[in-house]
């Protein structure tokens, strides 16, 4: 079982050092990165290249520990108690399952995203600690230990947002998906999309990079908004001289909505432009 | 194996564990990685380091440890390995057929004298930067599968040429946590003021409203819940003005008050060099509307966190002597005050613009962090979340 990238996702070699070391050891390995950088689909492009099932955990700003093990709807119950429901008598009707028991009842082993860990309290961490480290739990309401029958292989992703516990981060392994460069890129696109022109790819990084640069932008432009782009730039079928900015006419690029996102940052860049080209109007 | 690397990583401040290291000796016993340097550099990368403000010094560490390793010539390299051990290695991984092919070649001792040859032969290309033996495919040492595990002879050179670049480019410098706050890294520090600000669960029961839905539905249980209240964290600042630190002090006001909407109550009081028995709270009327340092401890109780803002430099007579005072006359010592200030106020900190390892080298410095409980922070992101850290405890 070696991952080595798929069809449509490009692993750089760290990156499969970092993946191919998780799923030996069997530890979960912990991907942070800029946004739009592919942190969420490698778990779903591991888990297709390796033909495991991928199970997915999103977590948010409300979501508990202990929502992942198991839930115990004692409401429900006590409501059937005044009904007098038969079904009152077994409380394992009211457990429900939550992602982690379901990966560890899988009869094969499965590939385990927990996405965005980094969005739930800070204690959420520090309460999956045993879980993941010994992949099993107990349930105290039934008095039973759900043990996984195969260790998963753990993804998990964060933003950076809250800072993750030692206790936590030394039971994984630790990538961080730098920025693509340039070279990068140009294979990520060429496996997005096999037939787009080689030219406007060209430019379009060029362009791409530049606007990366742009000083004070809120949010840069990353890959999936750069891939987004040129989805575009194809449907409108434009030649690539329509991105050569350089004579300061169009200075920006076409379907920029796509790139930047935020209000202030095209402000910012069309009064960049605007001094652009007043500067080479003096020339 | 490797215990030197370890070392150096704990001595360089990297926090490394045993758990880990043995984590990382569990992964090459298991042969995640093949035996490049570079592999090696990817896996105890992923192993030994758990926060991207720490890749720049793995990065320096690791350049450092292994910095010998590119430089060992191939042929230092052969004449280090036993002959036989090669040999028997050779015969263990090359197929009926491959012997065979090697015997018709002249046998092993004659395989051995052309590697040699070959090797002398491609140092002098080697230096231009172009193509290793085994490479090419032509070379019988490529097609021979000569790099039977943990003898890769050949490509390695490259591999490992461009795996220095790998951490001699140290691409995480910028992600380092210890420079000082500017526009750069002030996101960050926001993100940890607001964790500082905001702590604890999102929702807790309702108890009258559950009771009174409960009742309302005729005794069919109707459970309601709140968001739970927000932590209720109160923040007094006091800022050095009047100083060299003026712009550093600028910016810690501005982070503060960019994140005072979480805040319960965030006020601020202005002193210079050492707080005395009055402070300001607007710098322009600063001779005329003074605050005594006795109401200020009088108006805000203990449960509020005290963030002083300082360079703690002046000359020790500031701090110890009555009349010390640069600009009037006190009649308490400076750090008379300062002590009142630290018995007051519970949890406090004083966060200072210097860099931390300049602090020895002025005596104020040492003064003042004994007088504040050693809770002394540099004015960087790993300085303010240890100071948040030591704040919220």
């Amino acid at each position: 079982m070696l991952f080595t990238g798929t069809k449509s996702y490009v692993a750089t070699p760290d990156l499969m050092t970092a993946v191919n070391a998780a799923i030996a050891l069997k530890r979960p390995l912990l991907v942070k990165g800029e946004p739009g950088t592919g942190k969420t689909v490698l778990a779903r492009e591991v888990a297709a290249s390796l033909g495991r099932p991928l199970i997915e955990w999103h977590v948010k700003s409300t979501t508990k520990a202990q929502h992942g093990l198991y839930e115990y709807d004692a409401v429900a119950r006590l409501r059937d108690g005044q009904l007098g429901d038969e079904r009152v008598r077994d409380i394992r009707n009211y457990i429900s399952r939550g992602k982690l028991w379901e990966v560890f009842a899988a009869e094969e082993t499965c590939v385990l995203l927990i996405d965005e860990i980094d969005k739930a309290d800070i204690e959420f961490p520090n309460d999956l600690l045993l879980e993941l480290d010994r992949m099993e739990f107990h349930v105290y309401e039934t008095r039973e230990t759900v043990k996984a029958k195969n260790r998963p292989i753990v993804f998990i992703t964060s933003n950076n947002e809250k800072e993750l516990p030692d206790a936590f981060l030394r039971r994984c392994f630790f990538h961080y998906i730098r920025f693509p460069d340039k070279e990068t890129m140009e294979r990520i696109i060429d496996v997005h999309f096999p037939d787009i022109k080689k030219a406007l790819v060209r430019e379009a990084l060029t362009v791409f990079y530049e606007l990366r640069e742009v000083p004070g932008l809120k949010k840069k432009p990353s890959t999936s908004e750069l891939l987004d782009w040129l989805k575009l730039l194809m449907v409108e079928d434009l030649p690539p001289d329509a991105l050569k900015a350089k004579d300061a006419k169009s200075l920006i690029p076409p379907l920029h909505g796509a790139l930047l996102k935020n209000e202030q940052d095209v402000h910012l860049f069309e009064r960049l432009a605007f001094l652009a080209r007043r500067e080479s109007r003096g020339d | 194996m490797f215990t030197d690397f370890f070392l150096k990583l704990r001595d360089a401040k990297v926090p490394v564990t045993l758990k880990e290291h043995l984590t990382l000796i569990e992964g090459l016993k298991a042969g995640v990685c093949d035996w490049s340097v570079e592999s090696f550099y990817y896996l105890s990368r992923a192993t030994l380091v758990k926060d991207e403000a720490h890749l720049d010094k793995f990065d320096r560490v690791f350049g450092e440890v292994f910095k010998g390793i590119e430089s060992l010539s191939p042929e230092a390299l052969l004449a280090a390995i036993p002959e036989e051990w090669l040999k028997k290695l050779t015969e263990r991984f090359l197929t009926e057929e491959e012997k065979r092919q090697i015997q018709s070649l002249g046998g092993w001792e004659k395989l051995m004298e052309t590697l040699r040859e070959r090797l002398a032969e491609q140092k002098g290309r080697h230096q231009g930067g172009s193509k290793w033996i085994g490479t090419a495919g032509t070379s019988p040492f490529g097609a021979y599968g000569y790099n039977p595990e943990g003898i890769r002879i050949g490509q390695d050179q490259n591999r490992n040429n461009r795996a220095v670049k790998v951490w001699d480019k140290r691409e995480f410098r910028n992600f380092d946590d210890k420079v000082e706050l500017g526009t750069r890294n002030i996101k960050v520090a926001l993100r940890k003021l607001r964790r500082f600000a905001r702590e604890g669960a999102a929702s807790e029961l309702d108890l009258p409203d559950t009771i009174r839905s409960t009742a309302h539905n005729a005794g069919w249980l109707d459970v309601k819940m709140v968001p739970e209240r927000h932590n209720a964290v109160k923040v007094l600042l006091f800022l050095d003005v009047g100083g060299s630190m003026d712009e550093h002090i600028k910016v810690c006001e501005e982070l503060f008050s960019a994140v005072k909407s979480e805040f319960k109550h965030l006020e601020y009081f202005y002193f210079h060099n050492c707080p005395y028995e009055a402070m300001w709270k607007d710098n322009r009327r600063r001779w005329s509307e003074k605050t005594p340092t006795l109401q200020i401890l009088r108006t805000y109780g203990p449960d509020y966190r005290a963030v002083f803002v300082g360079d703690a430099t002046m000359s020790p007579y500031e701090i110890v002597q009555p009349g010390g005072s640069v600009e009037h006359f006190n009649e308490e010592a400076g750090q008379v005050w300062l002590q009142r200030v630290t018995e007051h106020f519970r949890r406090l900190i004083w966060l200072n613009p210097v860099e931390e390892r300049r602090w020895n080298w002025t005596q104020s410095v040492k003064m003042i962090e004994r007088l504040v409980g050693q809770r002394m922070f540099p004015l960087t992101l790993d300085g303010l979340d240890r100071g948040i850290r030591a704040l919220s405890r």
